[in-house]
Protein backbone atom coordinates (compact mmCIF):
# COMPACT_ATOMS: atom_id res chain seq x y z
CA UNK A 1 0.00 0.00 0.00
CA UNK A 2 2.96 2.30 0.56
CA UNK A 3 3.94 2.03 -3.10
CA UNK A 4 0.35 2.80 -4.14
CA UNK A 5 0.36 5.87 -1.92
CA UNK A 6 3.68 7.04 -3.34
CA UNK A 7 2.62 6.64 -6.97
CA UNK A 8 -0.70 8.40 -6.36
CA UNK A 9 1.08 11.21 -4.54
CA UNK A 10 3.49 11.68 -7.46
CA UNK A 11 0.58 11.74 -9.90
CA UNK A 12 -1.24 14.28 -7.73
CA UNK A 13 1.77 16.60 -7.56
CA UNK A 14 2.48 16.31 -11.29
CA UNK A 15 -1.10 16.97 -12.36
CA UNK A 16 -1.47 19.87 -9.91
CA UNK A 17 1.69 21.41 -11.32
CA UNK A 18 0.19 21.09 -14.79
CA UNK A 19 -3.00 22.84 -13.57
CA UNK A 20 -0.96 25.82 -12.47
CA UNK A 21 1.30 25.98 -15.52
CA UNK A 22 -1.07 25.34 -18.46
CA UNK A 23 -2.07 28.45 -20.37
CA UNK A 24 -5.07 26.80 -22.02
CA UNK A 25 -8.02 26.89 -19.63
CA UNK A 26 -9.53 23.61 -20.80
CA UNK A 27 -6.20 21.81 -20.40
CA UNK A 28 -5.85 23.15 -16.87
CA UNK A 29 -9.34 21.91 -15.95
CA UNK A 30 -8.56 18.47 -17.42
CA UNK A 31 -5.47 18.22 -15.25
CA UNK A 32 -7.48 19.41 -12.25
CA UNK A 33 -9.80 16.42 -12.68
CA UNK A 34 -6.75 14.13 -12.74
CA UNK A 35 -5.42 15.79 -9.59
CA UNK A 36 -8.71 15.20 -7.77
CA UNK A 37 -8.73 11.55 -8.89
CA UNK A 38 -5.19 11.14 -7.56
CA UNK A 39 -6.16 12.59 -4.18
CA UNK A 40 -9.11 10.17 -4.13
CA UNK A 41 -6.68 7.27 -4.58
CA UNK A 42 -4.57 8.70 -1.76
CA UNK A 43 -7.67 8.71 0.45
CA UNK A 44 -8.27 5.08 -0.46
CA UNK A 45 -4.75 4.08 0.49
CA UNK A 46 -5.11 5.96 3.77
CA UNK A 47 -8.08 3.74 4.67
CA UNK A 48 -10.92 6.19 3.94
CA UNK A 49 -12.93 4.66 1.07
CA UNK A 50 -16.10 6.65 1.77
CA UNK A 51 -14.32 9.97 1.43
CA UNK A 52 -12.51 8.68 -1.66
CA UNK A 53 -15.87 7.98 -3.32
CA UNK A 54 -17.20 11.38 -2.28
CA UNK A 55 -14.10 13.05 -3.68
CA UNK A 56 -14.80 11.51 -7.07
CA UNK A 57 -18.55 12.21 -6.97
CA UNK A 58 -18.61 15.73 -5.54
CA UNK A 59 -15.25 17.23 -6.47
CA UNK A 60 -14.46 15.56 -9.79
CA UNK A 61 -18.15 15.29 -10.67
CA UNK A 62 -20.26 18.14 -9.40
CA UNK A 63 -17.72 20.93 -8.85
CA UNK A 64 -15.90 20.28 -12.11
CA UNK A 65 -19.29 20.32 -13.83
CA UNK A 66 -19.80 23.79 -12.38
CA UNK A 67 -16.45 24.86 -13.82
CA UNK A 68 -17.44 23.41 -17.19
CA UNK A 69 -20.73 25.31 -17.15
CA UNK A 70 -18.89 28.51 -16.29
CA UNK A 71 -16.45 28.01 -19.16
CA UNK A 72 -19.35 27.44 -21.54
CA UNK A 73 -21.39 30.39 -20.23
CA UNK A 74 -18.40 32.73 -20.35
CA UNK A 75 -17.76 31.73 -23.97
CA UNK A 76 -14.06 31.32 -23.29
CA UNK A 77 -13.99 29.24 -26.47
CA UNK A 78 -13.52 32.47 -28.40
CA UNK A 79 -9.86 32.77 -27.39
CA UNK A 80 -9.06 29.22 -26.28
CA UNK A 81 -10.96 26.58 -28.23
CA UNK A 82 -13.39 24.51 -26.18
CA UNK A 83 -12.97 21.66 -28.64
CA UNK A 84 -10.11 19.81 -27.02
CA UNK A 85 -7.13 19.79 -29.39
CA UNK A 86 -5.90 16.51 -30.76
CA UNK A 87 -3.12 15.64 -28.33
CA UNK A 88 -4.45 17.39 -25.23
CA UNK A 89 -5.80 14.18 -23.73
CA UNK A 90 -2.48 12.30 -23.83
CA UNK A 91 -1.01 13.71 -20.61
CA UNK A 92 -4.14 13.41 -18.46
CA UNK A 93 -4.89 10.04 -20.05
CA UNK A 94 -1.52 8.58 -19.06
CA UNK A 95 -1.86 9.84 -15.50
CA UNK A 96 -5.41 8.48 -15.19
CA UNK A 97 -4.24 5.13 -16.59
CA UNK A 98 -1.64 4.95 -13.80
CA UNK A 99 -4.36 5.66 -11.23
CA UNK A 100 -6.68 3.07 -12.78
CA UNK A 101 -3.94 0.44 -12.60
CA UNK A 102 -3.43 1.32 -8.95
CA UNK A 103 -7.14 0.99 -8.14
CA UNK A 104 -7.38 -2.35 -9.94
CA UNK A 105 -4.30 -3.59 -8.09
CA UNK A 106 -5.62 -2.38 -4.74
CA UNK A 107 -9.06 -3.92 -5.27
CA UNK A 108 -7.86 -7.33 -6.48
CA UNK A 109 -5.25 -7.85 -3.77
CA UNK A 110 -6.36 -7.78 -0.16
CA UNK A 111 -4.18 -4.89 0.91
CA UNK A 112 -3.88 -3.31 4.31
CA UNK A 113 -4.57 0.44 4.63
CA UNK A 114 -1.60 2.57 5.52
CA UNK A 115 -3.01 3.55 8.91
CA UNK A 116 -3.72 -0.06 9.85
CA UNK A 117 -7.49 0.24 10.30
CA UNK A 118 -10.03 1.18 7.65
CA UNK A 119 -12.66 3.70 8.77
CA UNK A 120 -15.66 2.79 6.66
CA UNK A 121 -18.90 4.58 5.75
CA UNK A 122 -20.75 3.31 8.81
CA UNK A 123 -18.34 4.87 11.30
CA UNK A 124 -18.32 8.14 9.35
CA UNK A 125 -22.13 8.26 9.21
CA UNK A 126 -22.48 7.53 12.91
CA UNK A 127 -20.10 10.38 13.70
CA UNK A 128 -21.77 12.66 11.15
CA UNK A 129 -25.29 12.24 12.51
CA UNK A 130 -24.25 11.84 16.11
CA UNK A 131 -21.96 14.47 17.63
CA UNK A 132 -21.64 16.44 14.37
CA UNK A 133 -25.33 16.80 13.50
CA UNK A 134 -25.25 20.52 14.19
CA UNK A 135 -22.46 20.87 11.65
CA UNK A 136 -24.59 19.05 9.08
CA UNK A 137 -27.42 21.53 9.65
CA UNK A 138 -25.02 24.45 9.32
CA UNK A 139 -23.58 22.99 6.11
CA UNK A 140 -27.06 22.69 4.65
CA UNK A 141 -27.81 26.32 5.51
CA UNK A 142 -24.49 27.35 3.96
CA UNK A 143 -25.35 25.52 0.74
CA UNK A 144 -28.79 27.13 0.62
CA UNK A 145 -27.26 30.57 1.14
CA UNK A 146 -24.72 29.87 -1.60
CA UNK A 147 -27.50 28.77 -3.96
CA UNK A 148 -29.52 31.92 -3.41
CA UNK A 149 -26.44 34.13 -3.49
CA UNK A 150 -25.12 32.63 -6.72
CA UNK A 151 -28.50 33.07 -8.37
CA UNK A 152 -28.72 36.65 -7.19
CA UNK A 153 -25.23 37.58 -8.36
CA UNK A 154 -25.37 35.86 -11.76
CA UNK A 155 -28.91 36.94 -12.73
CA UNK A 156 -28.33 40.69 -12.66
CA UNK A 157 -28.41 42.91 -15.75
CA UNK A 158 -26.99 41.19 -18.79
CA UNK A 159 -24.63 43.16 -20.96
CA UNK A 160 -24.48 46.88 -20.34
CA UNK A 161 -21.24 48.74 -19.90
CA UNK A 162 -20.76 49.35 -16.21
CA UNK A 163 -20.75 53.15 -16.28
CA UNK A 164 -23.58 53.47 -18.77
CA UNK A 165 -25.44 50.82 -16.88
CA UNK A 166 -25.39 52.67 -13.60
CA UNK A 167 -26.57 55.88 -15.27
CA UNK A 168 -29.31 54.02 -17.12
CA UNK A 169 -30.26 52.27 -13.94
CA UNK A 170 -30.66 55.51 -12.03
CA UNK A 171 -32.78 57.02 -14.81
CA UNK A 172 -34.78 53.84 -15.42
CA UNK A 173 -35.45 53.46 -11.73
CA UNK A 174 -36.88 56.95 -11.43
CA UNK A 175 -39.01 56.51 -14.58
CA UNK A 176 -40.31 53.06 -13.80
CA UNK A 177 -40.83 53.84 -10.18
CA UNK A 178 -43.15 56.64 -11.27
CA UNK A 179 -45.05 54.42 -13.73
CA UNK A 180 -45.41 51.23 -11.76
CA UNK A 181 -44.46 51.57 -8.15
CA UNK A 182 -45.69 48.06 -7.32
CA UNK A 183 -43.05 46.34 -9.47
CA UNK A 184 -40.14 48.07 -7.83
CA UNK A 185 -40.51 46.05 -4.69
CA UNK A 186 -40.30 42.64 -6.35
CA UNK A 187 -37.98 42.99 -9.37
CA UNK A 188 -34.30 43.68 -9.11
CA UNK A 189 -32.89 46.97 -10.42
CA UNK A 190 -31.26 45.37 -13.48
CA UNK A 191 -34.52 44.07 -14.83
CA UNK A 192 -36.18 47.41 -14.17
CA UNK A 193 -33.50 49.07 -16.27
CA UNK A 194 -34.16 46.75 -19.17
CA UNK A 195 -37.87 47.40 -19.01
CA UNK A 196 -37.25 51.12 -18.76
CA UNK A 197 -35.13 50.99 -21.93
CA UNK A 198 -37.74 49.02 -23.85
CA UNK B 1 5.06 2.69 10.11
CA UNK B 2 1.72 4.38 10.63
CA UNK B 3 3.24 7.65 11.79
CA UNK B 4 5.60 7.62 8.81
CA UNK B 5 2.61 7.37 6.46
CA UNK B 6 0.92 10.22 8.30
CA UNK B 7 4.01 12.34 7.82
CA UNK B 8 4.09 11.51 4.12
CA UNK B 9 0.42 12.38 3.71
CA UNK B 10 0.92 15.68 5.51
CA UNK B 11 3.93 16.45 3.31
CA UNK B 12 1.79 15.70 0.24
CA UNK B 13 -0.93 18.02 1.57
CA UNK B 14 1.65 20.75 2.15
CA UNK B 15 3.06 20.36 -1.37
CA UNK B 16 -0.39 20.52 -2.96
CA UNK B 17 -1.29 23.55 -0.86
CA UNK B 18 1.94 25.30 -1.84
CA UNK B 19 1.36 24.60 -5.54
CA UNK B 20 -2.18 25.92 -5.28
CA UNK B 21 -0.99 29.00 -3.42
CA UNK B 22 1.73 29.69 -5.98
CA UNK B 23 -0.85 29.41 -8.74
CA UNK B 24 -3.19 31.71 -6.86
CA UNK B 25 -0.48 34.35 -6.68
CA UNK B 26 0.83 34.02 -10.23
CA UNK B 27 -2.12 33.22 -12.47
CA UNK B 28 -4.40 36.07 -13.50
CA UNK B 29 -7.31 34.18 -15.06
CA UNK B 30 -10.27 34.22 -12.68
CA UNK B 31 -11.31 30.64 -13.46
CA UNK B 32 -7.78 29.36 -12.82
CA UNK B 33 -7.64 31.35 -9.58
CA UNK B 34 -10.83 29.58 -8.46
CA UNK B 35 -9.32 26.24 -9.45
CA UNK B 36 -6.24 27.03 -7.36
CA UNK B 37 -8.48 27.78 -4.38
CA UNK B 38 -10.09 24.38 -4.92
CA UNK B 39 -6.63 22.77 -4.90
CA UNK B 40 -5.79 24.47 -1.61
CA UNK B 41 -9.09 23.45 0.02
CA UNK B 42 -8.53 19.91 -1.22
CA UNK B 43 -5.07 19.87 0.34
CA UNK B 44 -6.55 21.03 3.64
CA UNK B 45 -9.10 18.23 3.48
CA UNK B 46 -6.30 15.77 2.74
CA UNK B 47 -4.55 16.86 5.93
CA UNK B 48 -7.80 16.29 7.88
CA UNK B 49 -8.31 12.81 6.44
CA UNK B 50 -4.66 11.87 7.03
CA UNK B 51 -4.85 12.95 10.66
CA UNK B 52 -8.13 11.09 11.15
CA UNK B 53 -6.66 7.94 9.58
CA UNK B 54 -3.62 8.20 11.83
CA UNK B 55 -5.76 7.85 14.95
CA UNK B 56 -8.30 5.49 13.38
CA UNK B 57 -11.16 7.89 14.03
CA UNK B 58 -13.94 9.08 11.72
CA UNK B 59 -13.67 12.73 12.78
CA UNK B 60 -11.15 13.59 10.08
CA UNK B 61 -13.47 12.32 7.36
CA UNK B 62 -16.40 14.25 8.87
CA UNK B 63 -14.32 17.42 8.76
CA UNK B 64 -13.47 16.67 5.14
CA UNK B 65 -17.20 16.49 4.38
CA UNK B 66 -17.63 19.97 5.83
CA UNK B 67 -14.71 21.23 3.77
CA UNK B 68 -16.37 19.63 0.74
CA UNK B 69 -19.67 21.44 1.36
CA UNK B 70 -17.83 24.70 1.90
CA UNK B 71 -15.84 24.25 -1.32
CA UNK B 72 -19.04 23.60 -3.27
CA UNK B 73 -20.66 26.75 -1.86
CA UNK B 74 -17.53 28.78 -2.54
CA UNK B 75 -17.18 27.67 -6.13
CA UNK B 76 -20.86 28.31 -6.86
CA UNK B 77 -20.65 31.91 -5.66
CA UNK B 78 -17.20 32.36 -7.21
CA UNK B 79 -18.30 31.26 -10.65
CA UNK B 80 -21.38 33.48 -10.44
CA UNK B 81 -19.03 36.36 -9.68
CA UNK B 82 -16.89 35.27 -12.66
CA UNK B 83 -19.89 35.48 -14.99
CA UNK B 84 -20.76 38.92 -13.63
CA UNK B 85 -17.10 39.95 -13.90
CA UNK B 86 -16.97 38.98 -17.55
CA UNK B 87 -20.17 40.88 -18.31
CA UNK B 88 -19.13 44.13 -16.69
CA UNK B 89 -15.38 44.21 -17.40
CA UNK B 90 -15.33 42.22 -20.68
CA UNK B 91 -12.40 40.14 -19.48
CA UNK B 92 -11.41 37.45 -17.00
CA UNK B 93 -8.19 39.10 -15.84
CA UNK B 94 -8.34 39.70 -12.10
CA UNK B 95 -5.97 42.66 -12.46
CA UNK B 96 -8.67 44.51 -14.40
CA UNK B 97 -10.68 44.73 -11.20
CA UNK B 98 -8.34 47.12 -9.42
CA UNK B 99 -11.01 49.71 -8.72
CA UNK B 100 -13.93 49.30 -6.38
CA UNK B 101 -17.05 50.73 -7.96
CA UNK B 102 -20.44 50.24 -6.32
Amino acid sequence: MTILFTIAAVVAVLSTLMVVTRTNLVHALLYLVVSLFAVAVVFYTLGAPFVAALEVIVYAGAIMMLFLFAVMLLNVGADSPLRVPRLAWVGPGILVAVLLAEVVYGLTRQTQPLAGVEVGPQAVSEALYGPYVLGVELASMLLLAALIGARHVAARARDEEEAAESMERARGLSETAGEAPGQGAVDDPGRLTEEGDA
Amino acid sequence: MASVSLDHALVLAAILFAIGFAGLLTRRNLIVVLACIEIMLNAGGLAFVAAGARWGQADGQVMFLFVLAMAAAEVAVGLAIAIRFRQSLKSLDVDDADEMKG
